[in-house]
């Protein structure tokens, strides 16, 4: 197995991850980025770990699910809280407070 | 295969801490409504107390490392510990403080109601409360004491996870103004959820760098040379992004203004107090212990990067007219010149006589900078105008001569701020400045001093408006409970002792400022 693929192919769920929180206005789709990044964190430690011969990057990557599912539960929260005050979730609308 | 240990003796404050929150959750349910908010504030403020006075009994003991590997419990971790306690007490003092705003706290009764709504009403109303905050204060306070003390990448990120996703929730839940306030967590989490994802990242790389996520073996793979220097270099980048964030510094700085304005103002203290705090203590475990061999490449870049958050911090503090967001424009500038210190990077232990080094420079420079904040926050809540905080420059019109004790008080905070002589912010600066003077970069030393002195314009400007302006009837002065003249005291009390007799404090940090490798 040539680890560079996989390591290649995780810097590109990244990028895209990246990209998708910078350009897209709905909170729903700039959060799922985020959790695009994670995951391409995983799929790079889990990788890492193959080539290391190791544990270390799987077990790591296990944390990781875990602090996603808690952050999905905060994020969830905030971002259904503000779609019923104002019955839209777009990231534009929320400019109350200004420079 | 052998059995993994546990050192409880070296790690009983964080486990305090964490069964105080457990607690605190269990009296959410247990115990009845109208009682509930005086058990969380009491229990909070004991499960602190014990932690505080358990970190002190510790600082004789000899420093190790805890958890199989994963915390590193030496003289830097019990520096940020102690402050880190100190503080959360002041933060949970102006989370029960209850008579500024007419016999309720500072969060919304019921934190589900829509704004405006009719549940909203009858809630309020009810003269329901939110106690959750507490839990709350104690995770993310948990957290923070995790961050500085991890000693891998991993522990990192889960401490850096734990000390957020509270906060996210806290800034959320302000009484008055909640449109605000959810819209300041939204950008907060969103924000912090891509930095942390980033930090993440690094710290795969930093993982298939060295092949471990722990810092003495990264910082052998460094020494050892190891081919990929790419890999290095991104997880340094991405890592250092991270905390930089949390930190405030520029460009990851644009959260800070909208969250510190938007969120509660006790919470707005925590904020930019501890997780200051935290965060700062981490970058340095980070850069030092497990980075310290590639600092010819992170030096410059820090450099600049702290020359961008002090004159963004000065120059746009300038242009504004509220003191809660004075306060956080404020706080970016300090990030500034604490970054000055990091930069030079004179470690605890190789510090010839004389010399105090990075760590108790910034360690010292966040005790006096936490002092003033979190003394000038309280005295934020004080000003009110029908009900709610007033925040304007011209709400603060004449406030000297209408309140003499506390307008002189909030002078000298500003003036701690500033870096004027006596207070405990010159001396802060001082150390500070010395550390990366020491470490070579004296250009970056007078960029600072020249930006400390724009700063010095704004807050020089607000006290002119406390005492020479006309005073605005419509603004209340209230009166405020024990808890918040506490903070007040205690802040106004150590910014003059830290100003007149650093000498024993800055002693004891450079005597602890040595990490463990």
């Amino acid at each position: 197995m040539n680890p560079n693929a996989y390591i290649i192919l995780s810097a590109i769920l990244l990028c895209i991850g990246l990209f998708g929180f910078m350009v897209r206005r709905n909170a729903l789709i700039a959060f799922m980025s985020v959790e695009l990044m994670l995951n391409a964190a995983n799929l790079a430690m889990v990788t890492f770990s193959h080539v290391h011969g190791g544990l270390d990057g799987q077990i790591a990557a296990f944390f990781v699910m875990v602090v996603a599912a808690a952050e999905v539960v905060v994020g969830l929260a905030i971002i259904i809280t503000i779609f019923r005050t104002r019955q839209s979730a777009s990231v534009d609308d929320e400019n109350l407070l200004k420079h | 295969m052998t059995s993994p240990t546990i050192e409880y003796g070296l790690i009983a404050p964080l486990l305090v801490l964490l069964g105080g929150a457990v607690c605190a959750v269990l009296v959410e349910a247990l115990v009845p409504r109208t009682r509930r908010f005086g058990v969380q504030f009491g229990l909070a403020v004991i499960a602190q107390l014990i932690a505080l006075t358990l970190v002190c009994a510790g600082w004789s003991v000899t420093p190790g490392v805890a958890v199989m590997g994963g915390l590193s419990i030496d003289g830097p971790t019990r520096i940020v510990w102690s402050l880190l306690l100190v503080f959360g007490l002041g933060a949970t003092l102006l989370y029960g403080e209850r008579r500024v705003s007419g016999g309720t706290s500072a969060f919304a009764a019921q934190a589900h109601t829509v704004p405006g709504s009719r549940a909203e009403h009858e809630a309020i109303a009810a003269r329901q409360e939110n106690t959750e905050v507490f839990v709350l204060l104690e995770l993310s306070l948990f957290g923070m004491l995790v961050f500085p003390a991890a000693n891998d990448l991993l522990t990192m990120f889960v401490a850096l996870e734990i000390l957020s996703l509270p906060l996210y929730v806290m800034c959320s839940l302000a009484r008055r103004r909640r449109l605000l306030s959810q819209e300041a967590a939204l950008k907060y989490f969103l924000l912090g959820a891509m930095s942390s994802a980033l930090f993440l990242f690094g710290a795969a790389l930093l993982y298939g760098f060295s092949g471990s996520f722990q810092f003495a073996d990264i910082d052998a793979g460094i020494t050892l040379g190891i081919e990929s220097q790419t890999l290095l270099m991104a997880g340094l980048a991405l890592t250092s992004i991270g905390v930089l964030f949390k930190i405030g510094a520029v460009p990851f700085h644009s959260w800070v203004p909208d969250v510190y304005t938007g969120a509660p103002t006790p919470v707005t203290a925590f904020m930019a107090v501890c997780t200051k705090l935290a965060a700062f203590g981490g970058l340095l475990r980070l850069l030092f212990v497990a980075l310290g061999g590639a600092r010819w490449d992170w030096q410059l870049v820090l450099a600049v990067i702290a020359v961008l958050t002090m004159v963004f911090g000065a120059v746009v503090g300038l242009a504004q007219n509220d003191v809660k967001r004075l306060l956080a424009y404020s706080s970016i500038a300090h990030a500034g010149f604490i970054l000055v210190a990091v930069v030079g990077a004179m470690a605890g232990d190789a510090l010839g006589e004389g010399l105090t080094g990075s760590v108790s420079g910034v360690m010292f420079y966040l005790a006096g900078y936490g002092l003033a904040t979190m003394g000038a926050f309280a005295v934020l809540t004080m000003v009110r105008r029908s009900g709610g905080e007033a925040t304007g420059f011209d709400a603060w019109a004449g406030l000297g001569r209408r309140e003499p004790v506390l307008g002189a008080i909030m002078t000298l905070f500003l003036l701690s701020m500033a870096g004027i002589p006596l207070t405990g912010g010159f001396v802060g600066k001082l150390v500070a400045f010395v550390a990366g003077w020491q470490g070579g970069y004296a250009w970056l030393v007078v960029v600072a001093i020249v930006m400390s002195l724009v700063t010095a314009g704004f807050y020089f400007r607000l006290v002119k408006i406390m005492y020479f302006d006309e005073p605005d009837a419509s603004v209340d002065v209230v009166k405020a409970g024990t808890p918040t003249w506490v903070v007040i005291i205690v802040g106004a009390v150590g910014t003059l002792v830290l100003g007149l007799a650093p000498g024993s404090v800055l002693d004891l940090f450079t005597s602890a400022a040595g990490f463990l490798r």
